[in-house]
């Protein structure tokens, strides 16, 4: 019910949409969205029929970015425990 | 970028599984409120990777789960009316009635389509223009916009055969009623779909009110780490506060024209929630001026007192006070394939998602 899945804006007419997800056509509304701000290649979400928002790409890569910092925080880690030899976490 | 790969790196995951276990001290009970959470917690096994101490529950996110029974006993009696055709997703046809499901219904003779979109309800309209289509309505701000969106269509396009029944339902009054009726939670991973039409401001009075953290989160693994890990150091620092970890698609001021849509159609009324009760103000009832598109308004019909089954729990699952694994029914008497409660219908149920996903 709630799911709602990341497709790609194959092509616009109108307000309506050929988005594809995995390979597979749909065709969705754009009425919730402001047509203008989208083109294909665009992802978007969309749930039943209906795109809901725009997914930002900036915003997509600063939340991977953030895992870097987890990971270079967890390398620090390994190396303390081998110094000590005692395990932290 | 695919949106989906990325979310799910396996070494990503161990660093911020590492992290959580650092930082988190006292004992934590997290609560998701969408049953898409559920299925993806049940799914990835988040909980195996988490501190002892760091519990997650469901609460009342699953749609189908928190419908009322009478809605479905409602809508089989309308799929028994000889021009009525049923336009619903999938969810719902195989939720228990108090005597039937819509599936039977079906197989009996009753006219019932299985749509993946409003839109597809009103082309049935248009194409059967003797009938009457009557769309079931559930879901929550994530989908009762494409509802509204539905009506304005059919009043625009003058299909006076199109009817919705709605049991569509916000988010904020049970996520303030699971509170307020004593139930013990530290947090709440915030549904990220219907936060993504509702924006994160009517979150606020949940730190404010109740002093308990939000983390509106994504649905891949790294999503709802990272936003359990945000939760923890809420909870560690006594900072409770709402904060948007999806942020590739939630945007605070959320979506105007799905809102506008929302408060053009629909009124807010009270609505009947499974474990909860009636809650103030919590349904979206089709406003008065697209009356000739509400069903229960237009077609009258006459209903079977409604009977609850004995021995399903489902109700106190999705008050987040017990666990699908303390209903004696459980994966015996009740299965996906043979299902007693909504619980176990819905693939968002949580029933359901621990059928499938734990093994024992
Ligand atoms: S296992 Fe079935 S009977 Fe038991 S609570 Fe879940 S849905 Fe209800």
């Amino acid at each position: 019910m709630c799911l709602s899945i990341p497709a790609k804006i194959e092509s616009i007419n109108g307000d309506m949409a050929i988005c594809t997800v995995g390979g597979v056509a749909t065709q969705t509304s754009l009425q919730m969205l402001d047509v203008n701000d989208l083109q294909p290649g665009d992802f978007v979400l969309i749930h039943t029929g209906f795109a809901l928002q725009k997914i930002s790409k900036e915003e997509a890569e600063a939340t991977l970015a953030l895992f870097d910092e987890f990971e270079a925080f967890n390398e620090m880690l390994d190396e303390e425990e081998n110094q000590t030899g005692q395990r932290i976490v | 970028m695919q949106y989906i790969d990325e979310f799910r790196d396996k070494e990503k995951i161990v660093s911020l599984v590492n992290r959580i276990h650092f930082e988190s001290k006292k004992p934590m009970r997290i609560m998701e409120v969408c049953g898409g959470h559920t299925m993806a917690i049940q799914r990835f096994g988040i909980p195996g990777l988490l501190p002892g101490h760091i519990n997650l529950v469901s609460g009342p996110g699953c749609p189908v789960c928190v419908t009322d029974r009478a809605f479905i006993d409602k809508a089989i009696a309308f799929s028994r009316l000889p021009d009525v055709i049923i336009a619903t997703y999938g969810d719902l046809i195989r939720v228990p009635g108090s005597s039937s499901t819509l599936d039977k219904e079906k197989a009996l003779g009753a006219d019932i389509r299985i749509v993946f979109s409003i839109l597809d309800a009103l082309t049935l309209a248009k194409r059967n223009k003797h009938k009457k289509i009557v769309f079931l309505g559930i879901g929550f701000e994530t989908t009762a916009p494409g509802t509204a969106a539905g009506i304005v269509k059919a009043q625009m396009a003058g299909l006076f055969n199109f009817f919705v029944f709605s049991a569509h339902k916000i988010m904020p009054p049970p996520m303030a009623a699971l509170i307020d009726q004593g139930v013990k939670i530290d947090g709440y991973l915030g549904p990220g779909h219907v936060s993504t039409v509702t924006g994160s401001a009517m979150y606020h009075f949940i730190p404010e009110k109740y002093k308990l953290g939000v983390v509106i989160s994504g649905f891949e693994p790294l999503d709802i780490l990272q936003s359990i890990y945000m939760l923890v150091l809420q909870h560690e620092s006594n900072h409770p506060k709402v904060e948007i970890q999806y942020s590739r698609v939630v945007k605070p001021e959320g979506n105007t024209k799905a809102l506008e849509l929302l408060d053009e159609v629909f009124t807010l009324d009270n609505d009947w929630w499974r474990g909860l009760g009636v809650l103030p103000k919590s349904g979206l009832k089709i406003h008065e001026k697209y009356a000739e598109f509400d069903a229960e308004k237009m077609i009258p019909v006459e209903v079977e007192p409604t009977r609850e089954d004995k021995g399903c729990i489902c109700g106190s699952i999705l008050k987040g006070v017990a666990s699908p694994a303390d209903c004696k029914l459980f994966k015996k008497a009740c299965t996906p394939s043979d299902p007693v409660g909504a619980c176990m219908v819905s693939s968002e149920g949580a029933c359901a998602a621990h059928f499938r996903f734990q093994k024992s």
